[in-house]
């Protein structure tokens, strides 16, 4: 694969002028594939056509959205619902949020192919509330699309009805999780439900509910439109399409790659400007700040799905967050734990006490006063959370301390004498000599 | 090797395998239950058998090689997590991968914990302690800083919760959210700064608020009453039954230096499960105040002075002969079978007459004859049962609130609701809480209106169905008679009274018609079969008066005597005529626990024993009998009332037969069995709703009223909500009176005043109070539930709109 193989298909409008209105949308083609799916599709036939796509949730799990959207139990009398998850709160995550500001409209299309798939004709978007603008813009979209009647009663003229609820989230990364965020959306406080029954069976209001990411969603039109071949022309055999890397950190040109699935960092990094000037990676997340954190050594992994497992890590959301030779890796994971520890819900042990103790081990070898011991004790209360937590929010504080350790040990254990600042100057990973100035470490330490 | 663990009805059994040991269990067994089953103990906080799992403390957390498909599962809690067909699991016992799981999930428990046992109420008896100990490690590595809070805070009056020590398994929470369905605290904040908090504008008013601390597994939840009081390894426990009504619940009552410390709910799936009522849990002080007689008193020149036992039973001797066979006996509804035998006794066999009457409440003319013939005799086997309320499939409340009348009957009717879906009909005033609670459907009526709402029902009603009765249904004329053509048509039903004694008391006899064992009085062979058994000449053949007779007969000078036991004169209808009716020359012999307003009247008290210093038995509205045992041994100067009255027969020169509880429980149940004629039931004539001007009064005792049992509890009272009258918003405003305006009743003895509550769903015409929060109505008003009052808006107060 060379380097120009860009495949801008979800980002194809996004530098066009104002690409979010509604006019510019169906400018370019918008609307189509829900006409499509509306008048000329069966509800098995769009299932099928996602199916064949190799279509593959874009949250982190990677189930394929065909498959979920065949387990709605079309016999239960409930109403089916669809909830697409907006709630992006990962550190190093920042696809849907430039997606929906560049183009909402594709993610309300997206939205009514899906229902049409599930015979829904209710659906919600649940986005994290501290992101307004994108709040603002959705609603606009919503509106619009509604007052064109592509929402309401007899969308398109067909018998078709369907509304759209955009739902504010009140600012918490749990939410995130499918369970939590029909709890959220229910009016409750947002912790993971018990499961069975899962969302499919009893999701939102007790109903059957398809809970996908906004991202999935979106890259939906473009598979009707295009058709399954064409989309499993991109990407690999099992992680078939393209997607968003969002790419971040210490490279000269951080942003939304849509690729292929299974380009290589390496690559992305070209098309990025490679590492800052002067300096060279040192390590990086391949999809935010929950997977395991990769090296140098990894550049040329594949990341798709099956590349990024066989490396140790996970694909996630694609999030590569980039760092070079002067970030003190205890510093960083430092920060991500404390992230973890506020977003912890509080329902269960592991995830509530285990963050609670791991950020304080943490500080102490930042600050150099770390015990002999203390990083084979990270070690093992890592174990006690791994895996036995009520959902998967701890394994990803345990995925990043954990493959810290492995690939940077020495640095935790000089936190038994050393400062991480002392060793890492921390001036030097936020000084950019293009456009920053030097600042001084008293400043930092004032931040 | 093999073991079976469990065979029940449901012959679906699976077969697994726990720790090597292969069991049988009912399919849907969570691997918790299962392991306990085979003596595998997994740690848990969480976990509670009548909760749904939420598998949030994480310390069951067992191994799953094999998930019965040959696949292994990540680790799994073991208290949500159903055991499939083949199986495999692996619990802390077997593998060391587990234990060190659950030792690290202990020491994630323990390092926010504050570890002050020797301090917390719950040290001695804390599941955490417990399993610190058993299954976690000897020390903490935790060196970092531990989260405090300021403490204690109320959650109400009586719950009191210390933040640091909570450990955040939701028992609480749930406990309201599913149990009670009283949704009063929630948690609030998150991670580990996580806490559970109460509303400020919901006040936690629940009548089942205790069993939050009791099911807390550390000492996060106390209460006002217990707090500081005991270390529980110095309490010794007792397990018997609660006094304070008709269901019986379990109690485990614990004592130190011969004072009862604290209740809690005992454990008894058929009755109570593992809950009680505020009432029961709270309400035990009432026999340790100052008002507790110590010493018999008899009158001397007008006065009721100290008096030795032989000085107390010769004037009340002297007083009774006088009176001959002219005596009333009014023996309360609260005693237990043995003392109530024995008054059935005494009236018949020393006093020779049928003038006996349990019921010191207002009752209908219809309902003694309805309980000789429908509930008196029946055993627990064809009554219908609190676990059989799961399995109707309709259930219709007729002049019965459960949530005040028989608070843990209301628990079982939720559950019944919530887990097995049973339809539940309340025939009532307004639509109230404890019927959302239940999911019910309420039938809007006036009192005097429910014949014909159940009339309305009747189509819907089969043998699936069941009828609750409560005592207040005997105060409308024909509704009894209603019942009982339901009952006709294959209909169950169960009688449901407050007091925890008028079940027993009807079986030992104590009204005017009946004798011991259901015989009828107007039955020959009867009384001749009672005359053999108790080697007595002849039993008086007439019936003799009821209460209300009796009252009259004290009023008119025909009853010269009368022997009591344990009643209030404020819960009588006519308590104004009876106390007119006490300062003539009636001589009057009180059986008391406590200085009351009756033994002011008296002219001979005789202190006699508290439950909690007897034996006995309680018969619960199932017809179940209910040990009570005794807690405390040391009473020095009370007698039982079998003994007393004992004491008094031999003094009058006959015989009682018995002289203890021990010797009454066997001789009742020697003659209890009678196979002869049952009573008859002629209804009265149904009248409906009392015609006339004003509004019909409706109203109810409340579970946390002003009962003298919870005198001694006062932090349980401040519990309740406070007193309102109820009016539907078209009544309010057909009197001009808006919400929180007080209105003032009025009838024909007096008045009284309540802030008005405009209720949403009420049925008009109607105004709705509680009986004795605050005042007795009843007797104060002068005006029964069903007859018509006279209600104005008081200006002067001015109204909240």
């Amino acid at each position: 694969m060379s380097v120009d193989t860009l495949t801008p298909n979800l980002s194809d409008n996004w530098d066009q002028f104002e690409s979010w209105k509604l006019a510019n949308y169906e400018a370019r083609g918008g609307y189509k594939a829900a006409r499509k799916a509306l008048f000329e599709m069966t509800s098995a036939e769009i299932i099928d056509v996602v199916k064949e796509s190799g279509l593959r949730g874009r949250g982190g799990a990677g189930f394929p959205t065909g498959m979920k959207w065949s387990f709605i139990p079309q016999d239960n009398p409930k109403p089916k619902y669809l909830v697409v998850n907006c709630d992006e709160s990962e550190p190093g995550t920042c696809k849907d949020v430039p997606m929906l500001m560049a183009t909402p409209h594709t993610l309300v299309e997206g939205i009514i192919i899906a229902c049409k798939a599930v015979n829904s004709h209710q659906a919600f978007i649940y986005v994290r509330g501290e992101v307004l603008h994108v709040i603002r813009r959705l609603q606009k979209a919503v509106a619009d699309a509604y007052q064109a009647g592509y929402l309401g009663k007899g969308i398109f003229g067909s018998d078709y009805d369907l509304d759209i609820v955009v739902h504010s989230g009140a600012g918490a990364y749990i939410c995130g999780e499918e369970t939590a965020l029909l709890d959220s959306l229910e009016g409750r406080r947002g912790q993971p439900r018990l499961r069975p029954p899962f969302p499919a069976v009893a999701g939102l209001y007790a109903s059957p509910t398809v809970v996908n990411n906004a991202e999935s969603i979106s890259s939906v039109p473009a598979i009707i439109n295009n058709g399954a071949a064409w989309y499993k022309l991109m990407g690999t055999e099992k992680s078939s399409g393209a997607t968003i890397y969002s790419v971040s950190g210490h490279v000269m040109r951080p942003g939304q790659y849509e690729a292929p699935l299974g380009i290589t960092y390496r690559e992305l990094l070209d098309l990025a400007g490679g590492i800052r000037p002067g300096h060279r990676l040192k390590f990086f997340t391949p999809g935010g700040s929950s997977t395991p954190i990769l090296t140098d050594q990894h550049l040329d992994v594949a990341l798709d799905y099956e590349g990024v497992a066989a490396a140790g890590s996970i694909l996630g959301t694609k999030a590569l967050q980039t760092y070079d030779e002067t970030v003190s890796v205890v510093r960083t994971t430092l920060r991500y734990t404390e992230f973890y520890k506020h977003e912890s819900c509080g329902k269960c042990t592991p995830c509530r006490e285990g963050s609670w103790w791991l950020v304080q081990t943490l500080r102490n070898l930042e600050a150099g006063k770390g015990r002999e011991g203390d990083v084979d004790k990270l070690l093992d209360v890592c174990d006690n959370v791994s895996m036995k937590s009520f959902c998967t929010l701890a394994d990803g504080f345990v995925a990043c301390i954990t493959s810290a350790i492995k690939h940077f040990r020495e640095e935790f254990e000089a936190g038994y004498h050393t400062p991480a600042w002392e060793l890492f100057p921390y001036e030097k990973s936020v000084y950019f000599p293009d456009h920053r100035e030097k600042i001084t470490v008293s400043e930092v330490a004032d931040q | 090797m093999s073991t079976d663990v469990k065979t029940q009805a449901n012959p679906e059994l699976v077969t697994a395998t726990i720790d090597g040991i292969e069991v049988h269990v009912p399919k849907g067994t969570l691997v918790i239950r299962a392991a306990e089953q085979i003596g595998i103990e997994i740690p848990r906080f969480c976990d509670h058998e009548l909760l749904d799992p939420v598998a949030a403390c994480r310390a069951c957390i067992v191994e799953v090689p094999d998930a019965g498909n040959g696949r292994g599962m990540k680790p799994q809690p073991a208290c949500a997590l159903s055991l499939m067909p083949g199986m495999v699991i692996e619990t802390g016992a077997s593998s060391e991968k587990v234990a060190k799981h659950q030792s690290g999930m202990l020491e994630f428990l323990l390092i926010n914990h504050p570890l002050d046992c020797p301090i917390c109420d719950k040290g001695g008896e804390c599941p955490l302690q417990n399993q610190a100990m058993s299954h976690g490690p000897g020390e903490s590595r935790y060196e970092g800083v531990k989260r405090t809070y300021p403490k204690p805070v109320n959650i109400s009056a009586q719950l009191l919760i210390d933040r640091e020590r909570c450990v955040l398994c939701q028992r609480c929470t749930r406990f309201g959210a599913q149990i009670s369905g009283d949704d009063f605290i929630s948690l609030a904040e998150r991670g580990a700064l996580s806490q559970i908090v109460s509303y400020t504008e919901h006040p936690y008013h629940s009548v089942f608020s205790g069993n939050i601390v009791q099911i807390c597994p550390v000492g996060a939840l106390t209460s006002v009453d217990y707090r500081f009081q005991a270390r529980p390894f110095d309490l010794v426990s007792t397990a018997t039954t609660c006094e304070n009504c008709a269901v019986g619940c379990e109690l485990r009552t614990d004592h130190r230096h011969f004072q009862v410390k604290r209740r809690l709910a005992g454990n008894d799936p058929l009755v109570n499960e593992e809950w009680n009522c505020d009432k029961g849990r709270f309400g035990f002080r009432s026999g340790h105040r100052d008002d507790r007689l110590t010493t018999p008193l008899v009158r001397r020149d007008g006065a009721l002075v100290a008096a030795s036992w032989p000085e107390a039973i010769d004037v009340a001797v002297r007083g009774l002969k006088a009176a001959g066979s002219a005596v009333g006996v009014l023996p309360g509804g609260r005693l237990t079978l043995e003392n109530a035998y024995a008054y059935s006794r005494f009236a018949r066999v020393v006093l020779g007459t049928n003038s006996v009457d349990f019921r010191n409440r207002a009752y209908g003319l219809e309902e003694a004859d309805f309980l000789a013939a429908h509930v008196a005799g029946r055993d627990v086997e064809d009554s219908v049962t609190l676990a059989g309320l799961e399995k109707a499939k309709k259930i219709v409340l007729v002049g019965f609130a459960p949530e005040d009348e028989s608070p843990v009957t209301f628990l079982r009717l939720r559950k019944a609701w919530r887990k097995r879906g049973v339809e539940i009909i309340d025939i009532a005033p307004f639509v109230s809480d404890a019927a959302r609670k239940m999911g019910a459907r309420t039938v809007l009526t006036a009192p005097g209106g429910e014949i014909a709402a159940l009339a309305t029902l009747a189509e819907e009603l089969d043998a699936d169905s069941v009828v609750l009765v409560g005592e207040r249904a005997g105060l409308v004329p024909g509704l009894l008679g209603t019942v009982s053509d339901l009952a006709g048509k294959g209909v169950r039903f169960a009688w449901i009274p407050r007091r925890a004694g008028e079940l027993a008391a009807l079986e030992a006899g104590l009204l005017p018609g009946l004798l011991p064992g259901s015989r009828l009085v107007s039955d020959a062979s009867a009384r001749v079969d009672l005359q053999a058994a108790w080697g007595v000449g002849k039993l008086p053949e007439a019936e003799g008066l009821d209460a209300a007779g009796i009252w009259a007969g004290v009023a008119d000078g025909s009853v010269k005597a009368l022997v009591t036991g344990g009643i209030e004169l404020a819960d009588l209808p006519q308590a104004a005529a009876a106390r007119r009716a006490l300062a003539g020359e009636v001589f009057v012999v009180c059986l008391e626990q406590r200085a009351s307003e009756l033994t002011e009247h008296a002219d001979v008290v005789f202190p006699v024993a508290l439950l909690e210093e007897q034996i006995g038995t309680f018969i619960n509205w199932e017809h179940r009998l209910r040990e009570v045992v005794a807690v405390n041994t040391r009473t020095d100067t009370a007698m039982t009332d079998v003994r007393v009255l004992a004491a008094l027969a031999d003094a009058m020169g006959s015989q009682l037969g018995v002289r203890s509880p021990v010797e009454a429980r066997i001789a009742y149940h020697e003659i209890a069995d009678w196979q002869g004629l049952r009573g008859d039931f002629h209804p009265t004539p149904a009248n409906g709703i009392t015609p006339g001007e004003g509004l019909i009064l409706a109203g109810w005792r409340t579970a946390l009223d002003d009962s003298r049992c919870l005198d001694g509890a006062e932090t349980v009272r401040e519990t309740a909500p406070p007193p309102v009258a109820r009016m539907s918003a078209t009544t309010a405003a057909a009197l001009d009176a808006v919400s929180g305006q007080k209105v003032t009743i009025t009838g024909d003895a007096g008045q009284i005043t309540l802030p008005l509550m405009i209720t949403d769903r009420m049925v008009d015409d109607v105004v709705w109070v509680p009986l004795n929060s605050g005042i007795q109505v009843i007797p104060t008003v002068g005006v029964l539930p069903g007859q018509r009052v006279r209600v104005s808006p008081d200006e002067a107060a001015g109204g909240v709109a």
